[in-house]
């Protein structure tokens, strides 16, 4: 820490003494940015020797006040603080994409229907969700993450919510693309939410967005790829294949619910 | 330790202690930041100092439940952390306001504390009092329809302040809350402090010693993750000798206490 300026110093400062040398105004600016006491006298010889300054502050002040004031945002409506209950402001992006992944599947399906005989909507009906999933508990995506984390919501309960407002909006848009697709329903959504309870199951260990984008990768390179390489669906999506989406399900729910704490802490 | 008397023997509650640690170690990220602490604090508004890289931030994210001890024992408002504890419970009556907290860009004010007050489970018809009160404490009424991408640095910190007492807790843990504040401000989030102090315990994280002089009844002071020194800013005060850095007698009370424990610790 610099030290005290000498006595008359703070004074010459506040009135602008020509005399004062630029490195010792320099020098006493370095000291005030760290110096209390300092800027408190400084505070007591401008509103003695120099009462024009916090007069103009207090003007521009008062003016910046107003002005804020007149431009008040609008009381949030009911539902909108309800939403944010659901689905806080981080969230809605990816759960944009997600919703936006299932259009642009059932679009390109739509456009090259006689050229390719695998459905995307179907393929890609598993990790639909995951982009509005792998928001529902991250640190890197929430801003407000670490307050929520500390706050007595955090926990199973408000990634639940999350999860819920992300399939609220996608289960029925891949009922919908689907049956237009004229796909089977089932094999559309019953992977799609396997996939969600897992990423949630995975997200107990892992954490919610790297499980994500774990299992997202691991079903395009398992499954999409070969799928539109051979122009074939994969064996993991035949009606065969349904009731064992629905034990991984199961499963998966109940490793969320036995291990559901992890989500309370960092 | 150089020890000291404990302010917070003024007036043990019903919890005893609000904060009491034993050998106390947390880590951030692979470095054990919190290396056997040992801590007990009761109510009233206790200044946490030390140099960068002590180890306050990681205590405070402890004491606000969002970082797991990896050892010792830790006791907060009579509840012990860690096992099967109902973290839920022992968080509502938790105030916290983290070193660089975030916020959603198009909230208002009065929106933020609002949306932290139903993060907190609070009542939801006695949310919209809660908030007038806390966002008025700290001086933003004229503020609280502003969207908070439109508030200066100083003005952010209050919203933050306000959200962290928004409902009324018994532990108060704020992390640096004076930056940015200008010097008014500050004298005025100083009374708030000592009031807060009435009927919590209110642990500030700072560097700035005028506020620990100013608002403080009790001094921790941390070094390497561990205790260096409990006592009143006069304790402290009383350490510093004339050759000792500083500007005022507590800045050289702290850098005698940290270079005896230095000291000590390398012999």
């Amino acid at each position: 820490m610099t030290k005290h300026p000498r006595d008359g110093v703070l004074t010459a400062y506040v009135v602008g003494e020509p005399e004062l040398a630029p490195e010792t105004v320099w020098a006493v600016e370095a000291h005030l940015e760290t110096c209390g006491a300092c800027r408190q006298e400084l505070t007591e010889i401008t509103a003695l020797r120099a009462p024009e300054v916090p007069a103009l502050l207090d003007r521009v002040w008062s003016t910046v006040d107003k002005m804020a004031v007149e431009a008040a945002a609008p009381k949030s409506l009911r539902l909108v603080r309800l939403l944010r209950q659901w689905a806080p402001p981080a969230q809605r992006p990816w759960l944009v994409m997600s919703a936006l992944v299932a259009v642009a599947a059932f679009v390109i399906d739509l456009l090259a229907k006689s050229t390719h005989s695998v459905s995307l909507v179907l393929l890609l009906a598993p990790v639909t969700p995951l982009f509005g999933i792998s928001a529902a508990w991250s640190w890197s995506v929430d801003p407000m993450g670490e307050l929520t984390a500390s706050s007595p919501r955090a926990g199973l309960e408000l990634v639940l919510r999350r999860t819920v407002a992300v399939l609220v909006v996608i289960i029925p848009l891949v009922a919908l693309t689907g049956g237009v697709d004229g796909v089977s329903i089932a094999l559309c959504l019953v992977p799609c939410l396997a996939f969600t309870v897992g990423a949630l199951a995975v997200g107990t260990v892992l954490g919610v967005q790297r499980a994500a984008t774990l299992l997202g990768a691991a079903w395009v390179a398992v499954s999409v790829v070969p799928a539109l390489i051979q122009s074939d669906l994969p064996a993991q999506l035949s009606r065969a294949s349904l009731p064992w989406w629905g034990v991984a399900a199961v499963l998966a729910a109940a490793i969320v619910l036995v291990r559901g704490r992890r989500f309370a802490q960092v | 330790m150089v020890r000291a008397v404990h302010s917070a023997e003024l007036a043990p509650t019903t919890y005893g202690w609000h904060i009491n640690a034993t050998e106390l170690r947390v880590r951030a990220g692979r470095r054990m930041a919190v290396d056997g602490l040992d801590l007990r604090l009761g109510q009233g508004v206790h200044g946490l100092l030390g140099p960068n890289g002590a180890g306050k931030t990681t205590l405070i994210r402890a004491l606000a439940t969002v970082l797991r001890p990896a050892g010792g024992e830790l006791n907060l408002l009579g509840q012990r952390v860690g096992g099967r504890l109902d973290l839920r419970s022992l968080r509502r009556q938790i105030g916290y306001l983290p070193q660089d907290f975030g916020y959603y860009k198009q909230f208002t004010v009065r929106e933020f504390v609002e949306y932290m007050g139903w993060l907190k489970e609070m009542n939801p018809r006695e949310v919209p009092d809660a908030v007038q009160r806390a966002i008025d404490r700290v001086g933003l009424r004229e503020r609280a329809n502003s969207r908070m991408k439109q508030l200066s640095g100083g003005m952010l910190r209050r919203a933050g302040i306000a959200q962290a007492i928004v409902n009324s807790p018994d532990l108060l843990l704020l992390d640096e809350p004076t930056v940015g504040l200008d010097p008014a401000q500050r004298l005025e989030f100083r009374t708030l402090l000592r009031d807060l102090g009435q009927q919590a315990c209110v642990l500030v994280s700072t560097h700035l010693v005028e506020d620990v002089a100013a608002a403080c009844s009790n001094v921790v002071l941390m070094d390497e993750g561990k205790l260096v020194f409990q006592g009143t800013p006069a304790d402290v005060a009383a350490r510093g000798g004339q050759q000792d850095v500083g500007d005022n007698p507590i800045e050289r009370g702290y850098t005698a206490l940290l270079t005896q424990h230095r000291a000590g610790v390398h012999q």
